[in-house]
């Protein structure tokens, strides 16, 4: 028996939910979105990483209908958005400021929407506790929004978000403000609810370990594009450019020339005089084209001794140790003044550390360990 | 200490020569007999005969006099009456302004503050007079219907209650304006646009979520009109008629022409107590409206 993979967006018979069509959004002469298109498919978890200023909030409300894109048109379940306004359209969404209206109670905020929809009063009850227990704010429920902490608030507005169990769901940066323990349990919830009304939902984080665990897809934008929109493990394992690779999770950038000597197959001449580096990979390259190696620390494997029978090996000496608890991260200087970080998991007690300050050591990864990007 | 002494003692010593030393000068003057003299009553205070003989002529005589002429109470009535529907007509015109001003593009707000503010400039007097102008038979107003040919005769709006309405609801408006522009300033457009994504018209977030958080600047602007324009004298007694009623109208009467100061005074104090209430409920507005901003 296989287990079906949901990959919507492999399937050239899917339709998506959503659709933007070359969106462009301009305030004055700033673009703040530029030439998007993507599709978002139905009960997607798809998450939009960026830098601050990059657009991902001004997506978001052109999908609520507070904007309408200066160019291009956003459909959604196929029909154009244009002319339908917020009130009439079946997305909720939570805001990065949370917009909490300070005159209701927490208990009043959350059933707000459901009073509009016209529910009876029994079933807004029963509805307002439920999102309260979820959130975890049955105490507060008669408190005004003054009244309780910052986190207390995001968890108002992420309960009213989700009263109304809208068919889209978007939230602007819903857990920022979470302990990291309270984070994951609200992580795991929303992923439930995902799965039990399969809600589509839009969310917008920085930080990329949630994006990670939430999302189906993740997209990561800059200066109002997107740059790339991939699942979390071909975004981390193979970023289709140095500023993803960059942007999500640690790596080395190595600079070099690519010489292909194979299928797939190149060899890499970097600046430091040493022997160049043997790499595959998928992306094709032309003969003697710059280019850069990504590669992730913990796939660079740290040893007292030169190892024999690896791809690549170098040598070089420990700068610095970042000490993280589960892991270390290494920071190895090359004697070209290059510095390559190298993590490695502590399964020994810190004293007992095989490596220390200053000590020589050689590094070796594998040939198809990094990613060979084009400039 | 002695800072904070002075401190507090600055505040009481001004209410004490502006509200208090004044507001006893009147209320003896209430408990006087009229007299033909000058100043125009009796007794005053003579430090041969003492202060005993001095308090044992006063007496509560004005007061009950009040209670026995219809014309006061009924002058008391009208001027609430007034006073009541000029501010809830303040109200709508205002609001609506206020909004426009907050709603308006920030470079223009300082510019239409200007504008609200800008008719203070100009003696208080002589825009009413303006509006004798503007307003009378053969006026400005008139003029323009009859030439418009909206009209055939002319209309008598000077010297009625509209005409009072009118300047009042021209006069007051700033105090309107201003309290409800303070407070739908502060407020923050996501919350309308929350209230829309959860569903709302524009009409009703309008009504659910902008008039309730500029409740306290509503209820700022009414009291602030309402409260001067119970004894407002001037409007009613230029653009008002005969009928117009109003309380500071007969004020103004009983102490010029029939130079009765003590039923005047007597007719003060009353209107000073009556205002007392709405003055009180005012303070606990802007109180509560500090504590929401805490
Ligand atoms: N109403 C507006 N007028 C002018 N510029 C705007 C407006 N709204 C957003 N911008 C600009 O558009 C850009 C994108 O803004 P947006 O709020 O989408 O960023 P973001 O990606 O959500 O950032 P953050 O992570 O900090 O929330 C910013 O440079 C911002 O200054
Ligand atoms: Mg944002």
């Amino acid at each position: 028996m296989t287990i079906p993979v949901f990959e919507p967006w492999n399937d050239p018979e899917a339709k998506p939910l959503i659709q933007f069509q070359n969106v462009t959004k301009r305030f004055g002469d700033f673009t703040a979105i530029d030439d998007l298109t993507i599709g978002i498919y139905e009960k997607e978890f798809f998450a939009l990483l960026g830098p601050s200023g990059c657009g991902k909030t001004t997506m978001m409300r052109m999908l609520a209908g507070f904007e309408t894109p200066t160019e291009g048109k956003i459909f959604l379940s196929g029909q154009d958005m244009a002319p339908v306004p917020p009130n009439k359209r079946a997305t909720n969404m939570m805001f990065q400021s949370y917009a909490l209206f300070p005159h209701l109670s927490i208990w009043e905020n959350i059933a707000f929407g459901l009073k509009r929809e016209g529910m009876a009063k029994p079933q807004i009850s029963d509805r307002v506790n439920e999102m309260l227990r979820l959130t975890r704010l049955e105490k507060f429920a008669s408190r005004k929004p003054h009244q309780i902490s910052g986190g207390q608030r995001q968890r108002v507005a992420l309960a009213r978000s989700l009263a109304k169990k809208p068919k889209l769901l978007l939230l602007d940066e819903p857990l920022g403000a979470l302990d990291k323990k309270l984070r994951q349990d609200t992580q795991f919830e929303l992923m439930d609810i995902q799965e039990q009304t399969g809600t589509t939902f839009v969310i917008v984080t920085h930080d990329q370990e949630e994006a990670m665990t939430v999302a189906s897809r993740v997209a990561v934008m800059d200066n109002g594009r997107i740059i790339q929109v991939a699942t979390p493990d071909r975004i981390y394992e193979t970023p289709n450019s140095v500023y993803v690779a960059d942007f999500i999770g640690e790596v080395n950038i190595i600079d070099g020339t690519a010489t292909p000597n194979g299928e797939n197959s190149y060899s890499v001449a970097w600046k430091d005089g040493q022997a160049p580096l043997n790499v595959v990979s998928p992306n094709s390259l032309s003969d003697g084209q710059s280019c850069h190696l990504a590669i992730r620390p913990e796939k660079v494997t740290i040893n007292a001794e030169k190892p024999t029978g690896v791809d690549n090996v170098v040598a070089g000496k420990i700068l610095d140790i970042a000490y993280l608890g589960n892991l270390s991260t290494y920071h190895v200087e090359l004697p070209s003044g290059a510095v390559i970080k190298a993590q490695s998991a502590n399964t020994r007690r810190i004293s007992r550390r095989a490596f220390t300050w200053e000590d020589t050591v050689w590094l070796s990864w594998t040939a198809t360990a990094g990613v060979l990007l084009a400039e | 200490m002695m800072r904070r002494f002075t401190l507090i003692a600055v505040p009481y010593l001004w209410l004490l020569a502006l509200f208090l030393v004044p507001f006893v000068i009147v209320f003896k003057i209430s408990l006087s007999d009229v007299a033909l003299a000058r100043p125009p009553y009796t007794p005053h205070f003579d430090w041969a005969t003492g202060i005993w003989a001095f308090l044992s002529e006063l007496d509560f005589e004005n007061f009950v006099f009040l209670t026995q002429d219809d014309l006061y109470w009924k002058a008391y009535l009208s001027s609430l009456k007034i006073a009541v529907i000029s501010t809830l007509l303040t109200l709508l015109v205002g609001y609506p302004m206020a909004y426009a001003m907050a709603r308006a593009p920030s470079e223009w707000r300082a510019t239409l503050m200007m504008l609200v503010i800008l008719p203070f400039w100009t003696s208080f007097l002589i825009r009413v007079y303006a509006w004798m102008g503007i307003l009378s038979n053969e006026g400005f107003l008139n003029q323009f219907l009859l030439w418009t040919g909206v009209i055939s005769e002319p209309l008598t709006i000077l010297n009625t209650n509209t005409a009072v309405y009118i300047g009042i609801v021209y006069t007051y408006l700033p105090f309107m304006i201003l309290p409800i522009y303070a407070a739908l300033e502060r407020l923050d457009e996501s919350l309308i646009e929350a209230a829309e994504d959860l569903g709302c018209s524009r009409l009703s977030a309008f009504w659910l979520v902008t008039i309730p958080l500029s409740k306290t600047g509503i209820i700022a602007g009414c009291f602030l009109v309402f409260i001067p324009v119970l004894g407002e004298f001037v409007i009613p007694s230029l653009l008002g008629g005969s009928d117009t009623l109003m309380i500071g109208k007969v004020l103004w009467e009983e102490f010029f022409s029939n130079r009765d100061w003590p039923v005047a005074s007597a007719v003060a104090v009353v209107l000073l107590l009556l205002l007392i209430i709405p003055i009180v409920l005012f303070q606990r507005n802007q109180q509560k409206q500090q504590e929401a901003e805490q």
